[in-house]
């Protein structure tokens, strides 16, 4: 008995201090960050795509829209490819092919994120130069390095929504005489479409706060960018680029920033948990 | 209770095990800074080290005011920087111009500009120049790429180029020598600039105000753009690191640092 309360200790201390290191990290952020927030007016920093540090002009539109504008198309390519897969690995694939390629396509997560950056600056780049024209560092390589990195994570979640839906539905569909393709996008998709929102809801956070690879692959101007072929700034890349050198209101200025990225991810992790949750009690009644 | 205390005391070891390891020799010398510096600093370090066996330098980049910020905060030896110090960064700590570097403005290889004045390469890199076409060039858009916001060689650039005028907010942002020139390499329209010792064969440095970019006219003060590579250190630094800055100064690290196309520091 004693040894249990011991173990129960031990644990609740462990749990505890995940969640005390979420909220260290949201404390500071917040602290070294508002404060130049309120100096320079929420609007301002928000709406302003003037960012000169040593001026001391900080405005992180151009930013948010590169942060925005990457994270859609790589959520395009995630999407398709994710959700193409979730769907031949559930439905059109004997098991035991899905055994192996499922994993397969896991993998992908283990992969260094600077070795997606250097795959994108190697091959994608020069491709993009030479074919489409623009710089080359742009939207587009950034959505196609970024759309293969959220591949695992939208692709395993849709397979695990996708094989919750009970035997029933199918047999039952299959029974009245539909075909494959019709049972899965009639039926299939319907009865795990939150978990399938859910998954690219959790690919898109991740597409969000992706750093490294996106710095290389991205050009990191700082004007909006006007086309898909145009270089692009980011939140994240903003922070890392700069952090090194920032001190006084430069740095909490990329704090600032990084304000920003945890609202933003924070807002979609909400929505994801809120829709799974959905699904929870649909399931439940 | 015991739990807790075993749990910490597992930490305490696990952070305790790196310093075990090295406890046999003595602390690395750690120098941390600028990215152009580096690759000097790590030919500096190996030679040291062949020559002194047991004494292991260690060469860290991060850039020049990231290098200071280590120097004062004491977690580097020696800050590393290619700009010179700021008036307030000078009133505490002391610099050592271990070598000069000129700065070259460098083009794609198939580029036919060879040459271009310090005021044309102003507008290159403000954006009033948009097709090579407009200074004698093929009919190539203009790509300008930049080093990011506190880089030494930034500094450096703006300092001897662009004076009051800004950089181009369409400019491309990369965060090193390397990928610059890795850039550069492959495009036809791009500018850009990065430390003349690092150049090599696969860019074109061009001529600035008609003076070729090489190590000799350096030295000789022509060639307009340079600034000066320096070890930084806060007051008396320790022993083992003076040994390798002393080291950096004597006669075979300066013919080591001019092998590598640097200028030596007089």
């Amino acid at each position: 008995m004693k040894q249990d309360r011991i173990i129960h200790a031990a644990l609740t201390v462990v749990a505890l201090s995940a969640i005390g290191g979420l909220a260290l990290i949201t404390a500071f952020i917040f602290k070294e960050g508002l404060p130049l927030i309120v100096k320079v007016g929420a609007g301002k920093f928000l709406l302003s795509s003037d960012w000169y540090p040593t001026e001391g002009k900080f405005g992180i539109f151009a930013m948010i829209v590169g942060s925005l504008a990457v994270t859609a198309g790589a959520m395009v390519i995630g999407a398709v490819f994710g959700l193409g897969c979730a769907i031949v690995l559930t439905q059109f694939c004997p098991r035991r092919a899905a055994g192996l390629l499922k994993p397969a396509i896991e993998l992908l997560a283990g992969i260094p994120s600077v070795v997606y950056g250097f795959m994108g600056v190697v091959v994608l780049v020069p491709l993009i130069r030479e074919h489409l024209g623009g710089p080359g560092l742009s939207v587009l390589a950034s959505s196609i390095v970024l759309g293969i990195m959220v591949l695992p994570t939208v692709t395993s979640i849709s397979v695990d929504a996708l094989q919750a839906v009970p035997r029933s539905y199918w047999e039952g569909s299959i029974a009245l005489g539909a075909t494959r393709w019709q049972t899965t996008h009639r039926v299939m998709l319907r009865a795990a479409r939150s978990g399938i929102v859910a998954a690219f809801i959790l690919g898109m956070g991740r597409a969000v706060g992706e750093t490294m690879a996106v710095i290389m692959v991205a050009g990191n101007m700082l004007d909006v960018p006007t086309s898909p072929l145009d270089a692009v700034r980011t939140l994240t890349s903003n922070i890392a680029l700069e952090m090194g050198y920032a001190a006084g209101e430069h740095r909490q200025a990329l704090f600032a920033t990084g304000v920003v990225l945890f609202v933003i991810i924070m807002v979609l992790n909400a929505v994801a948990l809120h829709v799974s949750r959905r699904r929870g009690e649909r399931a439940a009644a | 209770m015991a739990g807790r205390f075993a749990a910490g005391a597992a930490l305490a070891a696990l952070a305790l095990l790196p310093l075990g390891c090295k406890g046999r020799s003595q602390r690395p010398v750690s120098l941390v800074g600028s990215t152009s510096v580096q690759p000097f600093a790590e030919l500096l370090a190996e030679e040291y080290h062949r020559r002194h066996g047991e004494r292991e330098v260690d060469v860290q980049g991060g850039g020049s005011t990231a290098g200071i910020q280590a120097l004062s905060s004491g977690i580097a030896d020696i800050g590393t920087c290619s700009r010179d110090l700021k008036k307030q960064e000078a009133a505490a700590l002391r610099p050592i111009e271990i070598a000069r570097d000129g700065l070259a403005v460098i083009v794609h290889l198939g580029n036919p500009i060879d040459g271009l004045t310090r005021e044309r390469v102003r507008r290159l890199f403000s954006g009033q120049v948009a097709n090579w076409k407009e200074l004698g060039g093929s009919d190539v858009p203009v790509r300008a790429i930049v080093r990011e916001e506190g880089s030494g060689t930034r500094e450096a650039f703006v300092h001897g180029v662009m004076g009051k005028v800004r950089i181009w907010r369409r400019a491309l942002v990369q965060e090193s020598n390397g990928s610059v020139k890795e850039l550069v390499r492959g495009d036809p329209g791009a500018v850009g600039y990065m430390s003349l010792g690092l150049v090599g064969h696969e860019v074109k440095a061009l001529r600035i105000d008609g003076v070729a970019p090489t190590s000799a006219e350096v030295t000789a003060g022509r060639y307009p753009l340079s600034r000066p590579f320096l070890f930084v250190v806060k007051g008396t630094p320790p022993p083992a690191a003076q040994a390798f800055i002393d080291f950096a100064l004597s006669p075979d690290g300066q013919k080591l640092l001019a092998g590598e196309g640097l200028v030596g520091a007089q």
